[in-house]
């Protein structure tokens, strides 16, 4: 049937959504007439699916009703099969799925044993027909949603995703109904839904995108140029995530479950009560990241003891505070691998659901220097919903390319014109500071910038205008390291006492940081000087328009002119690519 | 593009400093790193363009504007721009039946597919040229009549029934089936004539999508949906269009009732006619149709290549048998042949060791002769002792068989001495002594 449509589909038919498929949770998102990305809620109001599938008595349960089976029927529940598709068994990790139908090896990749619909014995479902089926179930719920078939889709998956990966997910979405247009990387995705709002402008700046996820963690740097994107580098943590936290909160509440009763066993000691203190764990866990206190209750935790209980922020904090300190690393890790400085970053994108912990956003924010911007739903108000950015990142692309042929989306992202050359220095111009004789580097394009690329910038004069010399030149960043002016810390709070010891360890932390250190900024050093031009006779008060454009063959074409001046007043100059071995004309 | 800012201003051009057309090119740009970039965004699908296309920015840019452009124009002058009819220009509204509403909003091309959208639009248009008050101004005449047709298009087309009614029966619409001769003329010809005729008849299908004709590559299966779906087509055409008015006076009911049945048996018979028509159409269609033949065709050799396979493996299995008759047949034969032959050459040797044997009698009995019957030389043999020797010697030989025969005469052959003979002998009897084929002192004569 499927195929049939596929073939017999005009190009305008094309109906597109956006799937952030994750380990945990997975999310659907589609983009509105007006070009905005909606997630769209599944039949049970769920944004984010959790990636579970669960069968039972001849039926198939899928998202939170599956989660909810992992208490009674985990053997027939199969969860965080994601990062199985297309690897072979050897080389998974089947930790995730201890509490869940466990993976078996089948021809060299992954299957599980459960209990089919219409059979009578359990037998082996391979990991990549469960995909089809979970595919199959957010397709058709995103369907009932708009009204319309849906039959093309972008999928967001890790950027450590192999291509026999993606080959096999494109493979097993086919199965399921949906053309897979695209697998573009969660951390792209996330940058593209926050540069796709209508308020964003478009700038050149470098991003860490930390997708904290419910078993794994992934950060990303990347430069965003223009709007075009370049991974630096990345870190991944596959131990690291929601989970970790999870199982802090199980153990706070297992040891208090059993200070209340004596002579009860450890409810993580049975599988069904770990099950059921985990779910309830998680939920506490989402209560924390918006409220200040949260209660957690379990009904027949253990020997049929019923356990209910409430836990603060603070004390979920003090508890989880290694798991924290372990996320921030894994940041300044990827920073590290990119050759960057903390200093460099602009803006910090936090996605995925363990993303809405005030305080991972609290730490990155003390990590940061104040101009770096955390997006984040607890540092700031504009922020996206961590957990939908992959999601709606998605839905943009696939309403970008949703009319393109299936040749073209593979054409535009062949490695022919993918792979580019990257600016290694910023090119910029000299101007005059306010008290050193010497220059002071002005970056018109950054470095990491892919060419070709385009950039201009307006100039001052000096105040009667004039005959002004530009000095186009490269520029090395570098972090300027001073002792810090001898200068009392601000105000210490005076309210101290009545503080949280949360507060107080705060305080204590910053001033340990901030004393003895010192002053790091950033600063440019000017290096090779590539051109020097001249505009004669500005205006006072004028202001000169340079435009730097480097050609995909490095060369690099130089125009100023003066703004609103005589239209003859203007130079234009061209400079040839590195290793210049051939003649050209200058 | 975004124009950066910046307050600091330019140094002052020093003094001396020169150049040829203002332009110094001094140094070269750094070796850059190659790096992938992320294939995803608006922006990088515009650098994807740029490079595929080997386009500057400029270029690019200007190539944009013109395309998007060309879209605002030909939305603006997509439906309406039909030259209008002056016949039509002339209509009497009263006569409303009878025109083509279509036409008269400028939507013939469009016909049963234009969009509401499309009919707003274009009723907006004529009625920006047609509006009364406008023909007044301008000084023409006051004749509205064509307004009112306007509006009479309007009022039919955007009310879905009424729409459906004057689809119904739109004759504008339809497409002529071709003739035979047309349609046979290729195979191309074929499709090509008879695919818009089905096109233009499934704007009366209940169910949609419709199954298209195809083409000559089509498969049975897509053929047979095809013509299934076009026998057992469901229709929502109808005829009420063409009813005749039903008079409105409340004081003739019964020529009120009179046409009202008219109406309804004329509706009823055209639904038939109908269906009649198309049926026909479909029939006509699949008479001509090649895939039906080749199909027939395939289905045909299918049943050949079976029964000629089963002929050719029943001729098999019996000459499979004949052979193996034979075969068998020669064996026996053969073996027949050897027994025979054996038996020949049994009764050759027998007789042959019948006559050694005889011989080595023969022999044996002469060596005792030759020997003076183991006397001593010169002595004189009475009949007792050639009678007793003899004896004995015929009980030795009864006791030996052929081939001891034969040994016992090849060492006597040749011997005439009576010692050496008698020695010979005693050698002999003594082994059947001992054998126990011969009793002791039964051949007193030759043991001792």
């Amino acid at each position: 049937m499927t195929v049939e449509e596929n073939n017999g589909v005009d190009p305008e038919e094309t109906l597109a959504i956006g799937i952030s498929f994750g380990n945990s949770n997975s999310g659907i998102a589609y983009t509105t007439a007006e070009g905005k990305a909606e997630v769209i809620a599944n039949e049970e109001g769920d944004r984010q699916i959790p990636s579970i599938l669960s069968y039972i008595g001849g039926e198939e349960f899928h998202g939170t009703q599956a989660k909810a089976q992992l208490v009674r029927n985990s053997q027939n529940t199969v969860a965080y099969f994601r990062d199985y598709i297309g690897k072979e068994f050897e080389s998974i990790d089947p930790t995730p799925c201890h509490a869940s139908a466990h993976p078996q090896k089948h021809d060299s990749t992954v299957s599980f044993s459960i209990q089919d619909v219409g059979a009578d014995s359990p037998h082996d479902v391979s990991v990549s027909e469960i995909t089809t089926r979970h595919i199959r179930r957010l397709a058709s719920s995103a369907s009932d949603y708009l009204g319309k078939k849906v039959n093309a889709t972008v999928i967001t998956v890790p950027t450590n995703f192999s291509d026999a990966q993606k080959e096999a997910l494109s493979k097993s979405a086919s199965s399921a109904g949906v053309d897979l247009l695209q697998v573009i990387p969660e951390p792209v995705s996330a940058v593209l839904a926050y540069d796709a709002r209508p308020e964003s402008k478009i700038s050149d700046k470098l991003v860490v995108v930390a997708d904290f996820g419910g078993t794994r963690s992934d950060v990303a740097v990347i430069a965003s140029r223009g709007g075009m994107y370049s991974i630096l580098s990345t870190a991944h943590d596959y131990s690291l995530g929601g989970a970790q936290l999870d199982n802090v909160l199980i153990d706070h509440f297992a040891k208090e479950f059993l200070k209340k009763n004596k002579s009860s066993s450890d409810p993580r000691s049975s599988p069904r009560g770990l099950a059921k203190l985990r779910l309830e764990a998680e939920a506490t866990k989402r209560a924390l990241s918006i409220g200040a206190t949260a209660s957690l209750s379990v009904e027949s935790l253990s020997d049929g003891l019923d356990f209910s209980s409430t836990i603060n922020r603070t004390r979920y904090e003090m508890l989880a505070s290694k798991v924290f300190a372990s996320f921030t690393k894994l940041i300044e890790e990827a920073v590290r691998k990119a050759e960057l400085d903390v200093l460099d970053i602009n803006e910090v994108i936090l996605s995925g659901g363990t993303s809405h912990t005030p305080r991972i956003a609290a730490n990155l924010s003390s990590l940061f220097p104040p101009t770096t911007t955390v997006l984040s739903p607890s540092t700031s108000a504009t922020a996206i919903n961590p957990s939908d950015l992959a999601a709606r990142g998605a839905a943009i692309q696939a309403s970008l390319i949703q009319e393109f042929e299936k040749e073209d989306i593979e054409q535009s992202s062949h490695p022919m014109v993918t792979v580019t050359p990257h600016l290694s220095r910023a090119i910029g111009v000299l101007v005059v500071s306010e008290n050193v004789e010497k220059g002071v580097f002005r970056p018109l394009a950054e470095a990491e910038t892919g060419v070709p690329l385009r950039r201009a910038g307006e100039f001052a004069v000096p105040r009667d205008g004039g005959d002004v010399i530009i000095k186009i030149c490269e520029g090395i960043s570098h972090i300027k390291v001073s002792k810090p002016p001898a200068k009392p810390k601000g105000e210490k709070k005076t309210n101290g006492k009545a503080a949280s010891d949360d507060e107080d360890d705060l305080s204590d932390e910053d001033e340990s940081e901030d004393e003895p250190e010192d002053v790091r900024e950033k600063a440019w050093k000017v290096g090779n000087v590539l051109a020097e031009t001249t505009i004669k006779g500005v205006k006072k008060g004028g202001k000169v328009e340079i435009s730097v454009t480097v050609n995909a063959d490095l060369t690099v074409l130089v125009t100023a002119r003066e703004v609103g001046g005589k239209a003859g007043n203007g130079v234009r100059g061209r400079l040839e690519k590195p290793q210049v071995t051939e003649n050209g004309s200058a | 593009m975004a124009t950066a800012q910046t307050s600091l201003p330019l140094p002052v051009l020093p003094e001396g400093w020169s150049a040829p057309s203002d332009f110094k090119a001094i140094g070269v740009l750094s070796t850059p790193n190659q790096r992938n970039l992320e294939p995803v965004g608006p922006h990088f699908l515009a650098h994807a363009r740029r490079k595929r296309h080997k386009r500057t920015f400029s270029e690019d840019e200007r190539i944009q504007a013109q395309e998007n452009v060309k879209k605002v124009e030909d939305e603006d002058a997509d439906d309406i721009s039909e030259p209008e009819d002056p016949l039509m220009l002339g209509r009497d509204a009263k006569d409303w039946k009878g025109q083509d509403h279509y036409a008269v909003l400028g939507l013939s091309k469009h016909r049963y597919r234009a969009t509401d959208s499309q009919i707003k639009r274009a009723h907006r248009k004529k009625v920006l040229r047609h509006h009364p008050d406008k023909r007044a101004a301008t000084g023409s005449s006051e004749d509205d009549s064509f307004f009112k047709c306007i509006q009479k298009a309007f009022e039919v087309l955007t009310d879905p029934i009424k729409r459906r009614q004057f689809d119904s029966v739109d004759e504008n619409a339809n497409i002529d089936p071709p003739s035979k001769k047309a349609a046979s003329k290729s195979v191309s010809a074929f499709y090509k004539l008879w695919g818009p005729v089905f096109e233009s008849e499934a704007r009366f299908s209940k169910t949609q999508p419709v199954p298209k004709l195809g083409n000559d590559k089509s498969s049975k299966e897509e053929v047979e949906e095809f013509y299934n779906f076009w026998f057992n087509f469901e229709s929502w055409r109808s005829f009420e269009y063409q009813d005749e008015d039903v008079p409105d006076d409340t004081e003739n009911r019964d020529q009120k009732r009179h046409v009202e049945r008219k109406n309804n048996n004329a509706r009823k018979k055209k639904k038939s006619e109908d269906i009649a028509r198309l049926r026909q159409l479909v029939d006509d269609c699949l008479a001509g149709d090649e895939r039906i033949k080749k199909f027939k065709k395939e289905a045909r050799a299918g049943k050949d290549k079976k029964r000629l396979d089963r002929e050719a493996e029943e001729r098999r299995v019996v000459e499979e048998a004949k052979k193996a008759r034979e075969e068998n047949e020669k064996i026996v034969k053969e073996k027949e042949e050897a027994e025979k032959a054996e038996k020949v050459e049994g009764k050759k040797a027998k007789e042959a060791a019948k006559n050694a044997a005889k011989k080595n009698k023969r022999v044996l009995k002469g060596s005792v002769k030759d020997a003076n019957y183991l006397l001593p030389k010169g002595q004189e043999v009475g009949a007792k002792r050639v009678d007793e020797v003899l004896g004995d010697v015929e009980a030795v030989t009864g006791r030996l068989d052929n081939e001891e025969l034969a040994a016992l005469a090849g060492k006597l052959i040749g011997l005439k001495l009576a010692e050496e003979v008698g020695a010979v002998w005693k050698e002999e009897v003594q082994r059947l002594e001992e054998e126990g084929k011969l009793k002791l002192g039964e051949t007193k004569t030759l043991g001792s």
